[in-house]
């Protein structure tokens, strides 16, 4: 078969308001592995132009594997005999996380410190209303000429900073639109 | 943004806005495959739709090129036959859906995962908050998953779903569609969307599809009905490629060779 280079993409849709019973799955906040001393928990609430809470959106986060490599598979790890989530095998870091706002608007995933080098936990997000998911990014530290948060205005680059509330836990809200709106990233390029 | 309405809009009014819609990107020669966010006549993207616009990152070493990796552990045998995951036989006609996952450059998408979920053919979701007063299937979910193949290939069965009313406007309907969620190489190349089935009458009255306003682009939200995927006395068979957008990431031959082997 012969195509013409590139091709166009398929067009994104919204997830819409009935993903609950497909996307979602047990252990799915789980990142980090059981016993981690050095885990940490990132959770936040994401909130629309109103203000108002968004209790149906679908929060993805990603990070590389600590040293680079490819991450192992088992985010979703399934029972065989039942067909059901197993959860992960608790001991791979498999860096993917997936987990459904509340009806507070809120999330949590509990995962592994991102390296220094790119102090960031990567976010995708989806919800009903949301036509095409939206990337960001949440900074657990803000080093010195990190290149977008230094091409950002102060106030700007403000919503990409996880806040730590205490030890291992940060604050991440989102917000899709008006005042402290987050900044949301066009990896296009 | 229009004013709040104290009554629900009616079609011909939804339509007329979709139709300005229409006009206006015709208008303003800037063709593109994805929706915009900010698009009006889909009532639930008022305020869910970010006023500033996205940051552009040209930054190859952004975690963002690589992505999670799925494999055998995620999936059972049973998870991409949506008429097999009950006791009996779901209601409805029975169909497959298959086709490629490829990348912009016209490369597979292998050993990733797929996703789907759809409502039962009177158009009801086995989700607590569908209210339709259509009755459910204890022999449906509406839930699967498959890895691609080496050449990117997927397939699924399930059963065609029904169109179903929502709250959009007075006397909104959606056309039938299965929603997929689909992985790249990189998490930039994420994309969730939903396939249509080809000649429905709804497309025209629907904003969440013609909030593509690309006709080229909408047209590949639309699956072809492939006679020869049919198969006598069981099923009807339909093909739908899938092209994701972004970045991917550089697939090295090491990885390309275990992708095969899977
Ligand atoms: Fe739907």
């Amino acid at each position: 078969m012969t195509r013409s280079v590139p091709v166009e993409p398929t067009p994104s849709q919204t997830v819409g308001p009935f993903y609950g019973y497909a996307l979602p799955f047990a252990g799915g906040g789980q990142v980090a592995p059981a016993d981690c001393p050095d885990a940490i928990t990132l959770h936040g609430i994401v909130r629309d132009g109103a203000g108002q809470p968004v209790p149906d959106a679908l929060i993805e986060t990603w990070q590389p594997a600590p040293a680079g490599a490819s991450a192992p598979s088992g985010s979703m790890r399934r029972d065989p005999v039942t067909g059901r989530h197993l959860g992960r095998n608790g001991v791979d870091f498999t860096g993917f996380g997936r987990v459904a706002t509340d009806a507070d608007g809120r999330f949590c995933v509990r995962t592994l410190p991102p390296p220094a080098a790119k102090p960031y936990v990567s976010l995708c997000v989806f919800a009903r209303g949301l036509l095409h998911h939206l990337f960001t990014r949440a900074y657990l530290a803000a080093p010195e000429g990190e290149p977008l948060l230094a091409a950002l205005e102060p106030e700007r680059s403000a919503t990409l900073l996880a806040r730590q509330e205490r030890a291992g836990v940060f604050r991440f809200d989102i917000t899709l639109q008006g005042e402290k709106e987050t900044v949301f990233l066009d990896f296009q390029s | 943004m229009p004013p709040t309405q104290s009554r629900p809009l009616t079609q011909q009014e939804i339509s007329r806005e979709i139709a300005e819609q229409a006009r206006a990107h015709a208008d303003s020669g800037v063709v593109s495959s994805h929706p915009d966010r900010d698009y009006a006549p889909y009532r639930s993207s008022l305020l869910r739709h970010p006023k500033q616009p996205l940051v552009v990152l040209d930054d190859p070493e952004a975690a963002e090129l690589s992505g999670p990796v799925f494999g055998v552990t995620d999936v059972t045998d049973l998870d991409h036959d949506l008429t097999r995951q009950h006791l009996a036989e779901p209601l409805g006609e029975r169909i497959t859906v298959t086709g490629r996952v490829l990348d912009r450059a016209g490369r597979p998408v292998a050993g990733q995962l797929v996703e789907i979920w759809q409502a039962n053919a009177s158009g009801r979701y086995a989700h607590q908050r569908d209210q339709h007063p259509a009755p459910l299937d204890p022999n449906f979910s509406g839930v699967g998953r498959c890895l691609t193949g080496g050449d990117g290939e997927y397939s699924f069965t399930t059963i065609k779903p029904g169109a179903y009313p929502w709250r959009n406007h007075e006397n909104a309907w959606r056309p039938a569609h299965i929603h997929f969620s689909l992985f790249g190489t990189a998490f930039s190349q994420r994309l969730v969307t939903q396939m249509y089935f080809p000649g429905d009458p709804l497309f025209a009255y629907d904003p969440i599809l013609q909030s593509v306003t690309d006709n080229a682009a909408r047209e590949r939200l639309v699956a072809a009905y492939d006679h020869e995927l049919s198969r006598s006395e069981w099923s009807l068979g339909y093909r739908w490629d899938i092209v994701l957008d972004g970045p991917g990431a550089t697939l090295t031959e090491d990885r390309l060779g275990t992708e095969a082997a899977r």
